[in-house]
């Protein structure tokens, strides 16, 4: 799937924020796709951005394992990225994630959804970051 | 299409004898393709362009703005053609969230910044939110696009007869970016000035004035000719000059950017100056 398309300057920004950022952070674009996610996310994902590139919201939520916090299964769209993406508000959870290097972590995540002008979604941001004692 | 600057300076009017080759007048760029008439910016340039329409009695006139700082709308006061009933004036202008463009330019054209109220203008106004994505003006294809600046801010591409123009005179997408290395999609204003024929281009600054500057939406000469670079643009118009830069000043970063350049037989890239013409 081919996602190179011009990213909407809010994306832009909220990247460039995201690159700055200590704590983990990751981009998507109006349709899911992830487009970004920084350093700090990298060690609670398991994969450099540089290594996992660009990809679709089906194939990104597949491939971070997420249950919620009692280890049942969890569907996108409970999730607070999912929420904020498919409802259009923020949304604060926590939920249990397994990286790519298989480890697996229990992590408070904020989301939000950007947009540009007053009705135009350009995309989500999730703030995420390792719960004490996980 | 046919291209004429009348005011390429950046943030002040700077008239005076240090400036006269360059000018002084604010940013204001005249399209002319047959008898429709654009003009980006208006910028105190914007005012001996209004003498020449007004003299040839052009009435309808397409006017985009890029934002609306006021070395951008300044001039719009002392448009003559707004002083006449019979002027059709359409005002195309970045979108906000919060107020309208005609509110928004009224806060400037109005008491007490100006002593008459934009709703007492005789012409008729019609102002528009430039939509994010291209439509036809008389036959000229307009593209607008948000790009890196304070405030909402975009730039324009127009299209015509094969040909492509890039505006984009206020502009810093080197902002916590690195130009040289960045994948071109995630560039501000790339999509827009992308395999363009001609860029006008913000280049406000020196490279050692620049980290003084920073995050105050303009670019240095470098990182006006790296992003002409990266949109693979046949030339490059370094647009917006400081107000504190003399002619002897800009002859320099004129040179500096041509160094820069480097460039493999294409065209060097050239200081905007008041006058200037090229045709697409």
């Amino acid at each position: 799937m081919d996602l190179r398309r011009h990213k909407n300057l809010v994306l832009i920004l909220a990247r460039e924020f995201a690159s700055k950022l200590a704590t983990p952070m990751f981009v998507t674009d109006a349709d899911g796709n992830l487009v970004f996610f920084n350093e700090p996310a990298e060690v609670i994902l398991g994969r450099s951005f540089t290594e996992a590139g660009e990809m679709p919201a089906a194939e990104w939520a597949s491939l971070f394992q997420v249950e919620d916090v009692g280890g049942g299964p969890i569907d996108l769209g409970q999730m607070p990225a999912g929420i904020a993406f498919t409802q259009r508000e923020p949304a604060h959870g926590s939920i249990v994630i397994r990286g790519l290097n298989g480890v697996r972590r229990t992590i408070s995540v904020t989301a939000f959804p950007l947009f540009a002008h007053t009705a135009e979604f350009v995309g989500v941001v999730a703030i995420f970051w390792e719960e004490k004692g996980s | 299409m046919r291209i004429r600057i009348w005011g390429c300076r950046g943030s002040l009017a700077a008239p005076g004898r240090e400036t006269v080759r360059y000018g002084g007048n604010t940013s204001c760029v005249e399209i002319r393709k047959g008898e429709t008439v654009l003009v980006l910016d208006a910028g105190t340039g914007i005012r001996p362009l209004g003498h020449e329409l007004e003299d040839n009695g052009t009435r309808v006139i397409h006017l985009l703005l890029t934002h609306l700082h006021l070395d951008h709308v300044e001039g719009l006061g002392f448009f003559r053609p707004v002083w006449h009933p019979e002027t059709e004036l359409h005002v195309w202008g970045p979108p906000s969230p919060v107020r309208r463009l005609e509110e928004r330019i009224a806060r400037y054209l109005s008491p007490p910044l100006f002593p008459v109220h934009l709703s007492d203008i005789p012409a008729r106004l019609v102002f528009h939110d430039a939509p994010e994505g291209e439509w036809e003006i008389d036959g000229i294809r307009v593209r607008s696009g948000p790009v890196s600046h304070p405030g909402p801010t975009i730039g324009y591409r127009l299209s015509a007869n094969g040909g492509t123009f890039a505006y984009i005179p206020d502009h810093e997408p080197v902002l916590g970016a690195d130009l040289a290395d960045l994948p071109v999609d995630w560039i501000s204003g790339h999509d827009l000035a992308d395999g363009a024929n001609i860029l006008f281009h913000d280049g406000q600054y020196t490279e050692e004035e620049y980290p003084l500057k920073i995050g105050w939406g303009h670019s240095s000469v470098a990182h006006a000719v790296t992003f002409a670079r990266r949109a693979e643009v046949d030339r490059l118009i370094v647009f917006h000059h400081d107000p504190l830069h003399t002619d002897e000043q800009l002859d320099g970063l004129g040179r500096r950017a041509a160094e820069l350049w480097n460039g493999n037989g294409s065209e060097p890239p050239a200081l905007a100056y008041e006058g200037m013409e090229l045709e697409l």
